[in-house]
């Protein structure tokens, strides 16, 4: 038996189906959510996609925060479960305090998507640790509220503790203060990120190259070994 | 029925390039003299019963919960009396900014 990892639908998200693909690509078994149950269906693990909950209304990820399902994902992810939040669901982490600091509107004030290549910083999360620290890894990119902003003293924190996850490689795409692409909780079971692994799990669609399969083979071996 | 409005604006500290974005556009238009635009958002609640102490203390909280994110925004609380005039000075107005 393989492990089970949720993947949650709230009204307005797109990449469920995606993520569901690429958690079976790694051999994992995907377990659909929806945003009204509080029920978990004893995943191992949860992964909240991208789009536009809610409609992004008042302000990305600010409603989805309050759903049924987040409660028990929120006690569940203190508790120490594996948590990956991609684009919209890194906003909703941030909302829920999961993960410090906010996103906000590009600078550029455009949508953008794109191929995006990433520092990989911290290689030891519960979805990192397939990689290695220092690799460089290229996958899409596409939001609009994805500029990362958080006190001086949290950046401060946040580069101490290793918990800069991924870094903007050759260009900032949105002013997101320190390049920061994706962070981890103190724990390093909560990750959110804005670029989009799920897009870049198989050779025929997204960046043409597999170099987001790694986030789902590392939460494979974590939960099959734990 | 009151009405409590509650304002909340990106904390000075946080770039805002709506706020860029109109100010730059304004000479186009042939404003001058605006030297700085910022952004915000404006919510008008209406309340039911009596706006008293317990109902700003919940309005403050919606606001800090919910309506505000204080990790990036600061928001204030005020009491509307009358047709359109703002309680500046009214008994139960408040201005309150997020501390963290």
């Amino acid at each position: 038996m393989t492990a089970r990892v949720g993947v949650i639908t709230f009204p307005g998200t797109l990449d469920d189906r995606d993520t569901q693909r690429a958690v079976r690509a790694a051999g994992l078994e995907a377990v659909a959510l929806w945003h009204r149950d509080k029920d978990l269906k004893q995943v191992d693990a949860v992964i909240l996609p991208g789009g536009f909950s809610y409609g992004d209304y008042l302000r990305a990820g600010a409603i989805s925060r309050f759903s049924p399902v987040m409660e028990s994902v929120i006690g569940q992810a203190k508790a120490g479960m594996p948590v990956l939040g991609i684009c919209n669901g890194f906003q909703v982490l941030t909302e829920t305090h999961l993960l410090p600091g906010a996103m906000l509107r590009n600078n550029h004030l455009h949508f953008i998507c794109c191929d995006q290549k990433l520092r990989v910083e911290n290689a030891e999360t519960a979805w990192t640790h397939s990689y290695e620290r220092g690799q460089e890894i290229n996958i899409p990119l596409k939001n609009i509220d994805g500029r990362y902003v958080a006190d001086e003293r949290v950046l401060d924190e946040l580069e101490a503790e290793g918990r800069v996850v991924f870094r903007y490689q050759e260009l900032n795409p949105n002013g997101s203060l320190r390049d920061i692409a994706g962070i981890c909780n103190a724990a390093g079971n909560v990750v959110g990120l804005m670029p989009h692994p799920e897009h870049a799990v198989e050779p025929l669609i997204g960046t043409g190259r597999t170099d987001g399969l790694g986030f789902f083979t590392s939460i494979l071996k974590r939960l099959v070994s734990a | 029925m009151a009405r409590v409005v509650v304002d909340v604006m990106l904390k000075p500290e946080i770039l805002d390039p709506q706020g860029q974005a109109v100010q730059r556009a304004l000479p186009r238009l042939g404003f001058e003299g605006i030297a700085d635009v910022r952004q915000g958002k404006r919510f008008e609640l209406e309340v039911e019963g009596p706006v008293d102490d317990a109902a700003l203390a919940r309005i403050h909280q919606i606001a800090e919960t919910f309506l505000a994110n204080t990790v990036i925004e600061d928001f204030s609380v005020k009491v509307e009396v009358g047709e359109g005039a703002d309680a500046t000075a009214g008994q139960g107005a408040t201005a309150v900014k997020a501390e963290s």
